[in-house]
């Protein structure tokens, strides 16, 4: 739940402005602030200028690479005869990241009409909401909003009276971080292993049962009706030009107030740390933050002043990625800290690629000397190796997930490794 | 690309060298026509998956930011791939270093040292030493079917065996369990590993992870010679290499031949092989001395055996000949039975359960157990169903041969009252005891020759084993009687042996022994015919 936000903040509150309201759970509630209409709208269109909204509102990807929907959407084919799939990827495991459980939670009809839009506008028959297998009540919820949704004509057969249809699952996973990735959903949705597969083939072209699929984001989808209910350029009122729109944030680590905030895109990073969720509960300084969900590079205390966009995190080196910032105070262990993130991803790699299989768990024994005090200078070599290998070599981006935080914890908290060394013989001049 | 569209082939630069490959083709095949073989775990040319998923194959590719994956690369006009830059190279050590990580490094007890591509990629990477320091995840070692190990710990999880049995077997039997490196192989939950065809998860293995129990720690690889053979289990006829230890069958694998078995054979033909080993053979030549056999040297039983061929009484009589006999000792046969003047020769071959591998149209075990069922059609030997004792009332003053023939299931007095019994066999069954002379002949393992599989395709074998004792390839035995009868030299030479054949029994016209190569030559046109109905 968005809450509690500061009241010039809420001028922003757009996606999440119902979280909250247990109301707008229900079919009833959420028609009377407003809902489907965005849905009715878009059975009003052609398919392809709901796409051309989509892509003039600049709307990007939230499950964190920032791909642009509407460009995305586009590379779906026309008129190829085959069964199309749209896949809302609600396997929110980021650690860090808990956005897109509340988007469910509170607004699962948002996430229906979102769903139906997308649908409707890559020519999609079916679609599937892939929900992480440990959202036990965000699945029951969306369940029912799909039985409500369903019986009263939304999703099914001619919806909203048109001559449109279109059918939607709730497909609950078995809990694996790596079923979050799109080829390793679609994977797991057919039966098989959660495995990510070689691109090509790219799932516009053959994606789930081997037909053209298109997989988003929980919170991509939910922004997708408020986009065509009040078009593109409403929507660049808020944010940059490249990161337009507002975007939900998940605030956790060492905060006064942590939560799910929701945003302009662009805001300092340091606005989001104190002013909203008002600083360090100790009142030490911020050591670290990880601004993006754990698979993004820290950034240290002096870093802060960077715009909350795609391209300010990038510019600071790291990533906007899920919008999820880890916040640590200046009494934080970094070793322990990224040995604990290199645990969860060793635990998490599906095992396919030899570098992430290995190199994942490599990487956590060496962290767990070190943080025992058994490290040896060596250990940093090894360690910046283990990065230049484990990046770009393999089927998908697990690996390079260890990677982006380890680098950067080595670069600039190198001390704390240190520290914790054994101390070095030096030789008698 | 609508020009590009319509060309049949490309051509790329690999390693600096033009290569020009058909339209589709991937970057690790273009490679090797090359003679560069991209070191690989996952990719294997049977199986039709490439999940890319070993990351060993990565290579260069001019004007691409990452290494790509060759399996799965397609060929394209005017790509520039270099498999041995820095990059590739490091990226490749990089992955053996990823490996030993937990690998156990007990090649000195490990089957597969010396035949492993972990070992080789590892010696060729460079890497005599680790950095690795930290405590090994260690897992032991399973029973994954009824005479198959697997020792977890020296598993690449490149998942060949996963995808054998899932995408050329057709069985979903086997699985990858756990993930990330604390995967494994192991059954499907509930399953069992039992198909007639899972031995080739073992063939396929590149390290040391799947092992027969038979063959577990049975012989080092540089203590046993391989010689290409072909099965003898049935009328399929897989090639096959014969792994051999002190003279010993200690192993046998399948060789690739795409118009035959692929990359793949059954289980029942690498049991049947290994257990050629057993039983007691005959060694010596014998001839008769009144009442009993008496040994003799070759040269004296050669002579003795021309002698009385020549003085024989009465022509005709009959022959029984092993339908595992090869193509070239029933022709030499066939030659002395013209001698003879006997002209009706019989063969039995045992049934069995057939298999079939669905992805393999022409790999089948087959129900006959004999391998030169088609041969012996061929070379004039019809198939009877049971033997009837003795020479038959209407031959009774003539000749009864015999080829290897078991002699299972006849009457104590077998051939007794034949006016001549000749026995030619690898083995001395009791009613042998009652011929003229037994000749102790080689078995296929033990010499060189041909058979012609169920679509009269005509295959080599080689000599995998030293004959026991004096027990010779018939056909070398029978050129010595007839050259002593003046029916052409005394051979020793297959190729020769072979040759003679070819221009005398019309099938084999055309045929030479170098011609047929490791891969064969089918039969000519109405030999197949007569082939596959003799292999019915």
């Amino acid at each position: 739940m968005s809450f509690p936000h500061r009241s010039e903040l809420e001028a922003t509150t757009r996606l999440s402005r119902h979280q909250g309201e247990a109301e707008a759970r229900s079919l009833e509630g959420w028609r009377a602030a407003g809902g489907y209409e965005a849905l009715r709208k878009a059975i009003g269109m052609a398919a392809d200028e709901i796409t051309e909204v989509v892509k003039g509102s600049g709307l990007r990807g939230r499950g964190g690479a920032g791909f642009p929907t509407g460009l995305k959407w586009s590379f779906m084919p026309k008129d190829d005869g085959k069964p199309h799939y749209l896949c809302c990827n609600a396997d929110e495991s980021e650690p860090g990241a808990f956005k897109d459980r509340e988007v469910i939670r509170w607004t699962p009809h948002l996430l229906i009409e979102g769903c139906l839009i997308g649908a409707r506008a890559i020519g999609a028959e079916h679609v599937y909401i892939y929900v992480r297998g440990e959202f036990f009540e965000e699945t029951a919820v969306l369940n029912r909003a799909v039985v409500e949704a369903y019986e009263a004509g939304l999703i099914g057969a001619n919806i909203l009276g048109s001559p449109w249809s279109c059918e939607l699952t709730v497909h609950a996973g078995a809990g694996a971080y790596i079923a979050g990735e799109e080829t390793g959903l679609m994977n797991s949705l057919m039966g098989n292993r959660a495995e990510p597969w070689a691109k090509p083939p790219f799932p516009a072209q053959a994606g789930a049962f081997g037909m053209p699929t298109t997989v988003n984001n929980v919170e991509t989808l939910a922004a997708v009706p408020m986009i065509v209910e009040h078009g593109a350029d409403w929507y660049r009122r808020w944010g940059t030009e490249k990161s337009p729109g507002t975007k939900l944030w998940s605030c956790s680590g060492h905060l006064v107030r942590p939560g799910n905030y929701e945003f302009a895109l662009g805001i300092p990073l340091r606005d989001i740390i104190f002013d909203a969720c008002g600083g360090t509960p100790s009142g030490k300084p911020v050591k670290a933050v990880i601004p993006g969900g754990s698979s993004t590079a820290f950034l240290d205390g002096d870093e802060l002043d960077c715009a909350t966009t795609y391209e300010g995190l990038q510019e600071a080196g790291s990533a906007l990625g899920t919008a999820s910032p880890i916040v640590m105070d200046a009494d934080t262990d970094i070793v322990a800290a990224m040995r604990r993130i290199a645990q969860f991803y060793a635990h998490e790699s599906c095992g396919q690629c030899v570098q992430c299989r290995e190199g994942t768990s490599w990487v956590v024994r060496i962290l767990q000397r070190i943080e025992a005090g058994d490290g040896r200078v060596a250990d940093i070599d090894t360690l910046y190796e283990l990065c230049e290998q484990m990046t770009g070599r393999t089927i998908c981006v697990l690996a390079d997930s260890v990677v982006f935080p380890l680098r950067s914890s080595l670069d600039k908290f190198r001390a704390d490794y240190e520290a914790r060394m054994k101390p070095t013989l030096v030789a008698a001049g | 690309m609508a020009d590009n569209g319509a060309q049949a082939t490309i051509t790329l630069r690999i390693d600096g060298v033009p290569v020009t490959v058909p339209r589709g083709t991937r970057v690790i095949e273009a490679a090797e026509r090359v003679g560069v073989v991209v070191p690989r775990y996952c990719y294997h040319p049977g199986i039709p998956t490439r999940p890319a998923q070993c990351r060993m194959c990565l290579v260069e590719v001019e004007g691409r930011p990452k290494l790509e994956p060759s399996c799965t690369l397609q060929a394209t006009d005017d790509m520039v791939v270099h498999t041995a830059s820095d990059t590739a190279r490091e990226a490749r050590q990089a992955v053996i270093e990823f490996l030993l990580v937990n690998h156990p490094l007990d090649c000195p007890i490990c089957d597969a040292a010396g035949q492993c591509m972990l070992q080789d990629y590892a010696y060729v990477t460079n890497q005599l030493a680790s950095r690795v320091d930290e405590p090994k995840r260690i897992m032991g070692r399973d029973r994954i079917a009824d005479d198959i190990l697997y020792f977890a710990d020296r598993c690449v999880i490149c998942t060949r065996c996963v995808r054998f049995m899932r995408d050329v077997a057709e069985d979903d039997a086997l699985i990858v369990a756990q993930r990330g490196d604390k995967a494994y192989i192991d059954t499907f939950p509930g399953r069992e590993l039992d198909n007639a065809f899972q031995g080739n998860i073992v063939d396929v293995c590149p390290v040391g992870a799947l092992v027969h129990e038979d063959f577990v720690f049975k012989a080092r690889a540089w203590d046993m010679d391989a010689t290409a053979s072909v099965c003898p289990g049935c009328p399929t006829g897989c090639n096959v290499t014969i792994d051999t230890k002190e003279n010993q069958i200690v192993r046998v694998k399948p060789r690739h031949n795409a118009a035959v078995n692929s990359w793949w054979m059954c289980d029942y033909g690498r049991r049947h092989l290994v257990m050629t080993n057993r039983g007691v053979r005959a060694e010596v030549p014998l001839i008769r001395d009144g009442e009993a056999l008496r040994p003799v040297d070759w040269a004296t039983a050669l002579a003795w055996l021309a002698e009385r061929i020549e003085t024989a009484g009465s022509p005709g009589g009959r022959a029984i000949v092993s339908p595992n006999a090869s193509n070239e000792n029933l022709f030499y046969l066939g030659r002395l039975l013209e001698k003879l003047g006997v002209d009706g020769t019989e063969f039995r071959a045992g049934r069995g359960e057939t298999a079939a591998l669905p992805t393999v149209p022409t790999l089948k075990l087959r129900a006959d157990r004999a391998a030169n069922i088609a041969g012996a059609g061929i070379l004039g030997a019809r198939r009877v169903e049971k033997l009837t004792n003795g020479a038959g009332p209407d031959a009774e003053p003539g000749s009864l041969i015999v080829l290897d023939d078991d002699l299972e299931g006849v009457d104590e007095d077998f051939g007794a009252s034949a006016g001549f019994f000749l026995y030619l066999g690898t083995r001395l069954p009791a009613a042998a005891r009652n011929a003229d002379a037994v000749l102790p002949i080689a078995t296929f393992a033990e010499m060189d020759g041909t058979f012609t599989n169920f679509e009269g395709r005509v295959q080599r074998f080689h000599q995998a084993l030293t004959p026991p004792g004096s027990a010779r390839p018939a056909w070398m035995i029978l050129s010595r009687v007839l050259a002593r009868l003046g029916d052409g030299a005394a051979l020793s030479d297959i190729a020769v042996a072979f040759e003679r054949m070819a221009a005398d029994v019309p099938a084999f016209a055309g045929l030479t022994w170098d011609g047929l190569g490791l891969k064969g030559a089918p039969a000519a046109g109405p030999a197949r015919a007569t082939a596959a109905e003799a292999g019915a």
